[in-house]
């Protein structure tokens, strides 16, 4: 199994998790964070004062999938998060050594 | 005083007493999260404190007899309040000496011991407050007596703090990370709830300084609005010149200097006056926002800038503003000459030097026995949870 870690703006988190349930996935995690990359951050003014902002409001989202389903979700994350825009995002993969559905106890490709 | 003018008094003191709790959630929303219960006890514990001192002592020093520089005991533990309008103007002063103090704690964010701030307040209610008080506003009193006009607080009330909070703040010195790192607002509607809640009140805090429920108070009523809205606009211009955005701190920053500037000129100016006295005031205390660079203060929530110079471009504006066919005297602009004027400027320079003089000596006393501000690691965590074992968002 594998950990599809995404992190996206956070407008485009409705049309993520729509396009991730066409394409079969079943559920998803997602977060508030903050972040940067090559974005950089902005500036806001509270009386005349100027506060540079580093960190950018993002939305983390993850999903365990099964691996031949791997590259599949991060095309489909990937499409669909994207507006062409610095700040886009990342998306990564990792590994899951162990899965287990908490009601059931079914543990594996049955818990995804 | 007829009936008409005990209920409207009465009803002052209600507007009055909201504008702590308004103020409370103006500062709140400036302050960071950490913080937001710190600067809230703050200002709702004045009323629990201030209004017991007063009704001990405070208002008898405040208005008990006619010597100079302070009142008696005649009134002491409200004895002797004799009367419906009595009762009510007690009230209704109390009120102002509960928000007096509060104010300052915009200066000091973030960084005081509740204790330390609690006992400090308490001491000020009693040897500044009081005495400014009695000096402006009963008869007898020097600055009274002088002929210096104070509707409703500009010098006793704004002058007053607004010293006090550059004092203390000198002692006490900055926030760690100030100037280093960003602290900005964390609940901006926090603080437009309080600046609604403010201006709303404020119409008891300069009508109801008519004592008197007619068209002086009227004509306060209507000063006040206009001023806010004036000031408003006077800040967002100068804002909108040098940012390039105008914003909601802004816009609730200017109603409000408007607002701490037509406070002594409520009932004694006219016609367009307000509105002049009010883009004045928005636009000058913009401008006083770098004060605290050029003294190199950490006045968390310019409080300098917003209630020291607005209290003072207002008490010194009624100087030129003053129109006695309204109440009072003439100033400049309406063939009084300058003596308005001169009288102004000597009250708002002998209230801005006992207060400063005598605040300074309570903090250093207060500092050097029991500490004004909190720990370095306190203040880290927050006050919230240092002084109050408490946290304000469970989310």
């Amino acid at each position: 199994m594998k950990l599809v870690t995404a992190v996206i703006k956070p407008f485009k988190l409705d049309e993520v998790k729509d396009a991730l349930k066409a394409a079969g996935v079943g559920g998803m995690t997602v977060g508030e964070v903050r972040g940067f990359g090559r974005q950089g951050g902005h500036t806001e003014t509270y009386r005349g004062a100027e506060y540079q902002i580093d960190f950018v409001p993002k939305v983390v989202l993850e999903a365990v999938v099964d691996d031949a389903q791997a590259d599949l979700v991060v095309d489909t994350i990937a499409k669909a998060a994207a507006t062409g825009k610095i700040g886009d995002g990342k998306i990564w993969v990792t590994g899951v050594d162990r899965i287990v559905r908490i009601r059931t106890g079914e543990e594996g490709g049955d818990a995804v | 005083m007829d009936s008409g003018d005990t209920a409207w008094l009465m009803t002052s003191a209600a507007l009055v007493l909201f504008m702590t709790p308004g103020l409370a959630f103006f500062y709140a929303g400036m302050v960071r999260s950490k913080n937001v219960l710190g600067m809230l006890m703050q200002n709702i514990f004045a009323m629990g404190i201030i209004s017991i001192i007063w009704a001990t002592i405070g208002f008898s020093l405040a208005f008990g007899g006619d010597a100079p520089l302070l009142g008696n005991l005649d009134y002491a533990f409200m004895g002797d309040i004799a009367s419906d309008e009595g009762m009510a103007f007690f009230a209704f002063q109390m009120m102002f000496a509960v928000i007096t103090p509060a104010l300052i704690t915009g200066a000091t964010a973030d960084r005081l011991k509740f204790g330390s701030y609690a006992i400090f307040i308490a001491i000020w209610s009693i040897v500044v407050y009081s005495p400014v008080a009695h000096w402006v506003w009963d008869a007898g009193g020097w600055i009274f007596d002088m002929g210096a006009q104070d509707f409703a607080g500009g010098a006793a009330i704004h002058i007053n703090a607004g010293i006090a909070a550059l004092v203390i703040v000198a002692v006490i010195g900055q926030r760690r990370g100030h100037g280093t790192e960003p602290m900005p607002p964390h609940n901006l509607p926090f603080t437009v709830l309080g600046t609604g809640i403010l201006w709303f009140g404020w119409f008891g805090f300069n009508a109801g300084s008519a004592l008197a429920a007619d068209g002086v108070a009227a004509q306060a009523l209507v000063n006040t609005h206009l001023a806010a809205a004036a000031g408003m606009i006077g800040w967002l211009i100068v804002e909108q010149i040098k940012t390039g955005h105008p914003t909601v701190l802004g816009a609730c920053s200017g109603a409000v200097a408007g607002l701490v500037a037509i406070t002594p000129c409520a009932g004694f100016v006219g016609e367009m006056s307000p509105i002049w006295i009010g883009l004045i005031a928005g636009a000058g205390c913009y401008f006083a926002l770098q004060m605290k660079e050029l003294l190199r203060l950490d006045d968390s929530l310019d409080v300098i800038a917003v209630h020291l110079v607005g209290g003072l471009i207002g008490t010194v504006l009624l100087g030129f503003f003053g129109d006695s066919s309204i109440s009072g005297a003439d100033g400049l602009f309406y063939g009084g000459g300058g003596e308005l004027l001169k009288d102004q400027v000597l009250a708002a320079l002998g209230v801005m030097l006992f207060s400063g003089v005598v605040s300074y000596v309570i903090a250093v006393a207060l500092d050097k026995t029991i500490g004004l501000r909190v720990d370095p690691d306190d203040e880290l965590v927050g006050l919230d949870q240092s002084q109050h074992a408490e946290s304000a968002y469970q989310a």
